[in-house]
């Protein structure tokens, strides 16, 4: 079909193939399927090939989205995953899990009078087509600079820093605090959101292209950051993202069966607890799961209960659904899935039996009042409203804070009243000399795709700091 | 890298030494400190104290009893054989004073996460009374080192096949009745830390104990080792693994070393079963 007469038929957003709700509620295999060739030739040829176009601009990492469409339509697959690589490193995850609706896909304009186009979609099309049947080619790397880049920690951030300066000559060696690479991409979200396959397979494809990585290394213990700079790196990138979990401060909160979200997916995930007894590391298997929070770790780890077996799972959130923090997408995956939303309703104290187990929770309903900081209506307790819930596993997912263990670990590192360490957000430098951050434990908790943007800025800067100083 | 380089078998067999090399992590450590093991792709991650490190030939030592399947998969790791990962030195080292006699009192395999803190005490010029007990003299392990890193050295059985008859608790009543001990640690299974707690309160003698809860990352990310100290939750991994005594809410530490019985209890006799048929 040529460009005018798909014009003419006006083509429909493609939809994205999925799992069936009933089925994939109960296994942890990837819920969309992606795209074939003819499907998303068909949903490239929406684009409009804008002049200006707008969804570059909602790109925290500034893909050149309408150049990589273009060759999907001619069917050049493997020249436009090398047009993505230019700018993004990991374009399988990002085709997964970045927020597209508020960024470039936000941006489409296509989307003010119609569906916009599935850019997403796309982008994970080229990159899966490119791991299962490419040639294996590797993009060209500069001449090598002799200079040589620490990466602290193994996530999105860090893989972006790495993978621009390995481009550029520069010697790169990850340190990885955790036996496996990946950062949060592998401990926190879902095999059936981004299988482990994918993220390994673009570390290899980091690995392959000269970057080194040491995993088990936790800098701030077993290596200091000073002692780095002994060794002979030339300049540090931290990017170990905001691991400290945030619990609710509520009674009973140390009952078991009562998880921080962070350790609830990192056992299901990292330490595949689902495949428990094959795997070593246990879980508690709720039958009835409340999961506290409503943004998008919250879907996960709700959506991981219900994997695990749950009868009943049910998200508690202070607020009300206007204000849920997760993806739209998200949400309406927990739905199909059954899982259920209790709004306006906030947990007081959890209850427990003689061997220290959860078995349930006391909350109260709320109202919405004026708006707070955040700029969302701050929830009232209603008085005299308290009612329990039943439950037998409990995760809590309101966000995470920064992690002291490096920053207490390095004298002249500036950090906030926050302890999230202080950066330059234009070029990620840090108060100390040669040391680059980005990321969550920058910003404090936020998507992947920003972490990976910190990431670029900060590529750029230490790239100009080993060539002409600091 | 995790090669195993010694391994000895203590007490009844139940209770092994590993010896294995960590160049990084044996450079770093101190006392008080722990690690991370995993022995393969599917294993847990198991957090130990060491017992012991050396620097120069890059090792460091553990030693843990067998309890479940991930510890009996330990001990079937030979000399040559390797752990996939080990990630250290984790938690803060303990803090060291000279502070004139203190008595440090172990039991069971606490003994070997008490020797090298018994040690540095002597070291910086403490008097270091050591008291050591296991239920039965077979169980009872690294006597003739708690006697090097000790000045006075007094072991018990809980059913007198060896020592004193009775319980590490009876002998340190008697030393603090003795003498002026201006700090107790105290390292052990839980309610044994429980009851020489309560103990020294009445003699309002300050007290370290180290903690052993289940653990995740080991790095504070995942909150698995909380624990309630003074009222307030600590994070095991980072803000200890040693805490004050006298604060410590022991029976919720019990409670949450319970909390996965019933897989362990599974997965251990799977373990087993496949090991005798295999």
């Amino acid at each position: 079909m040529d460009e005018k007469s798909a014009k003419k038929e006006k083509i429909p957003r493609q939809p994205m193939p999925e799992q069936k709700p009933e089925v994939r509620k109960r296994n942890f295999e990837e819920v969309p399927l992606g795209y074939d060739e003819e499907t998303a030739i068909r949903e490239a040829q929406r684009c409009l090939q804008c002049k200006s176009p707008a969804c570059v601009q909602g790109c925290p990492v500034s893909v050149d989205i309408p150049g990589f469409i273009k060759l999907i339509r001619e069917r050049e697959f493997t020249k436009a995953i090398r047009h993505i690589w230019e700018r993004n490193s990991l374009p399988a995850v990002c085709g997964r899990v970045c927020p597209q609706e508020i960024q470039c896909e936000g941006m489409c304009i296509l989307g003010k009078k119609d569906r916009p186009v599935a850019i997403g979609n796309l982008e994970r099309f080229v990159a899966d087509r490119e791991r299962e049947h490419g040639t294996g080619d590797l993009p060209p790397k500069q001449h090598p600079t002799g200079k040589r880049v620490a990466v602290v920690g193994s996530g999105p951030s860090g893989l972006t820093v790495a993978g621009d300066l390995i481009l550029k000559g520069h010697d790169v060696t990850i340190f990885e605090a955790f036996h496996k690479p990946g950062g949060v991409l592998v401990y926190g979200i879902p095999e059936f959101r981004l299988p482990k396959e994918i993220v390994y397979s673009e570390v290899n494809f980091l690995e392959r292209l000269g970057v080194r990585l040491e995993c088990n290394v936790v800098v701030g213990r077993t290596v200091s950051l000073d002692e780095l700079f002994e060794e002979g790196y030339d300049a540090i990138y931290i990017g170990v993202g905001a691991g400290l979990p945030r619990f609710l401060n509520i009674p009973g909160e140390n009952l078991i069966g009562v998880y921080s979200a962070n350790e609830y997916l990192t056992r299901a995930n990292l330490m595949k607890a689902y495949l428990f007894p094959k795997y070593d590391t246990p879980i508690v298997r709720g039958r009835n799961v409340a999961v506290f929070g409503a943004g998008n770790v919250a879907m996960d780890a709700a959506r991981t209960a219900m994997r695990l077996g749950a009868e009943r799972v049910r998200i508690v959130y202070r607020r009300s659904r206007d204000e849920m923090p997760a993806r739209a997408a998200e949400i309406h995956h927990a739905e199909e899935e059954g899982i259920e939303f209790h709004l306006l309703t906030a947990p007081k104290r959890f209850i427990g039996n003689e061997s220290g187990r959860v078995t349930g929770v006391e909350c109260l309903r709320m109202e919405l009042g004026k708006p707070d900081e955040s700029g969302r209506r701050r929830p009232v307790p209603v008085e005299g409203s308290e009612f329990e819930l039943d439950c037998d596993l409990a995760v809590i997912a309101v966000g995470a804070a920064a992690n002291p263990l490096l920053t207490q670990s390095t004298e002249g590192l500036e950090i906030n009243e926050r302890g999230y360490i202080v950066a330059d957000p234009e070029t990620g430098k840090t108060t100390k000399r040669g040391v680059w951050a980005g990321g969550d434990i920058v910003t404090g908790q936020a998507t992947v795709i920003l972490a990976m943007g910190a990431g670029r800025k900060a590529s750029d800067s230490i790239h100009k700091y080993l060539t002409w100083g600091w | 890298m995790f090669e195993i380089l010694k391994r000895h078998e203590m007490a009844d067999g139940t209770v092994v030494m590993n010896e294995i090399s960590a160049p990084k992590i044996a450079a770093k450590a101190r006392p008080g400190q722990f690690v991370i093991l995993k022995a393969n792709e599917t294993g847990e991650r198991i957090p130990l104290t060491m017992a012991d490190t050396d620097p120069k030939k890059g090792t460091i030592t553990v030693i843990y009893q067998v309890v479940g399947k991930s510890t009996a998969l330990f001990r079937g790791m030979q000399v040559g054989e390797k752990y996939q990962d080990v990630i250290g030195p984790l938690g803060q080292p303990t803090h060291l004073e000279k502070l004139g006699k203190v008595a440090c009192v172990g039991g069971g395999t606490g003994i070997a996460v008490l020797h090298p803190i018994t040690r540095a005490l002597k070291e910086i010029g403490n008097y270091v009374y050591a008291v050591i007990g296991a239920r039965t003299k077979d169980l009872l392990i690294l006597e003739d080192k708690m006697k090097a890193a000790s000045h006075e050295l007094e072991v018990c059985t809980d059913d007198g096949t060896y020592g004193h008859h009775g319980f590490v608790t009876d002998v340190l009543r008697d030393l603090l009745e003795r003498e002026n001990i201006k700090l107790v640690v105290g390292i052990g299974p839980v309610p044994m830390m429980k009851f020489l707690c309560k103990l020294t309160a009445e003699y309002g003698v300050k007290t370290l104990v180290s903690l052993n809860p289940i653990m995740v990352d080991g790095t504070g990310m995942c909150g698995c080792c909380r624990v309630t100290v003074g009222g307030k939750t600590r994070f095991a991994c980072v803000d200890g693994p040693e805490f004050d005594g006298h604060a410590v809410d022991f029976d919720e530490l019990a409670k949450r070393l319970d909390a996965y019985k019933e897989e362990e209890r599974m997965a251990y006799e799977k373990f087993m079963k496949e090991r005798q048929a295999g």
